[in-house]
């Protein structure tokens, strides 16, 4: 087995992009087509202050909850790895997302035309943390029920929120999607950095 | 990366799936002794410990013969987070694998990495 150099220089750098939206929305199968090696599942403890209601005076409340992660990675260059990372999708989990959103470069919100209430609390979030995102209509066996003007009306996306349709099921139109993202951010530069949130996980 | 090799020794059984309970492998323990993160990065360091090791520390060892990180161990060695971190940090206490932090976290207006992962997507289509 080779010996390593301390020096942290020989390391990958890592980059992230979370794909969010509804549970059952298309997430793991969106990483399944996009990702070179078997989508990774794993489960994590993750730990949050209790919000206010829960809390008694003097003692903080704390909550811990398992909660399952897919991930997938892509090589982007010898010494650069993009790992997408799927958000919990149960609206209970919302409050552990800070944790996973530390330093990643925006979002992909997938949506569910039939179950547009779905993606509510995804697009809320991104846009209370200043987290650059888009929205991609996951369009189910070809169903397709409406027009990315009118699911941008529902949500209330800002103009600069792009909004596209995509298969998740097929990996070139899953990096269809991912290249948008990016070159939404080369585009379009935040005006204001993301609020580094939480603890990097 | 020797993941198919590793998951053959890692207790799995193909329609079984783990052999052993997950928190068998780290004794109950969920806090590691070393502090990670599920990006922190782990490598072996060529240091072979001695004495005969777990059969889930030696599969964590060789998936540690590049550099990687700890969300990638634990979904090959299909453990919880908690546990491959428990098992990794005895890995580290003995020498045989050394931690570094997570990637600093990319600013999304830095242009050299956005393209470079532009360039990295196109050549995926």
């Amino acid at each position: 087995m080779p010996a390593y150099n301390s020096d942290s220089d020989h390391l990958p750098h890592a980059l992230k992009i979370l794909i969010a939206g509804g549970f059952g929305v298309g997430k793991t199968t969106f990483i399944t087509a996009t990702s070179e090696i078997t989508p990774l599942r794993t489960e994590e403890l993750l730990t949050a202050a209790g919000t206010g209601v829960d809390d008694l005076a003097g003692v903080e409340a704390k909550t811990t909850t398992t909660v399952a992660l897919d991930f997938g990675r892509i090589t982007i260059a010898p010494a650069t790895v993009l790992y997408l990372f799927g958000t919990p999708g149960q609206d209970r989990f919302w409050f552990l997302w800070d944790k996973l959103c530390h330093g990643a470069l925006g979002a992909v919100v997938l949506v569910d035309t039939r179950r547009l209430p779905d993606c509510f609390a995804a697009v809320d979030f991104f846009e209370s943390r200043r987290m650059r995102f888009l929205v991609a209509v996951n369009e189910f066996d070809g169903a397709h029920r409406y027009e990315p003007h009118e699911v941008r009306q529902a949500l209330g996306l800002r103009p600069e929120v792009p909004i596209v349709t995509c298969d998740a099921r097929h990996q070139r139109s899953a990096t269809v999607v991912l290249l948008t993202l990016v070159q939404t951010l080369l585009t379009h530069p935040a005006r204001t950095h993301p609020i580094q949130a939480g603890n990097p996980t | 990366m020797t993941a198919g090799g590793a998951h053959q020794e890692a207790w799995l059984d193909e329609a079984a799936g783990r052999l052993v309970r997950p928190y068998t492998v780290s004794a109950g323990r969920t806090r590691p002794t070393t502090a990670m993160e599920l990006l922190s990065w782990v490598v072996a360091t060529g240091v072979r410990p001695r004495g005969r090791l777990e059969p889930d520390h030696d599969v964590a060892l060789r998936l540690c013969g590049a550099a990687t990180t700890v969300a990638e161990v634990a979904a090959r060695m299909r453990l919880p987070a908690a546990v491959t971190k428990v098992v990794l940090s005895d890995l580290v206490a003995v020498g045989a694998v050394r931690t570094r932090p997570p990637s600093p976290a990319a600013d999304p207006t830095d242009r050299t990495i956005l393209e470079r992962l532009l360039a990295g997507l196109q050549q995926r289509l």
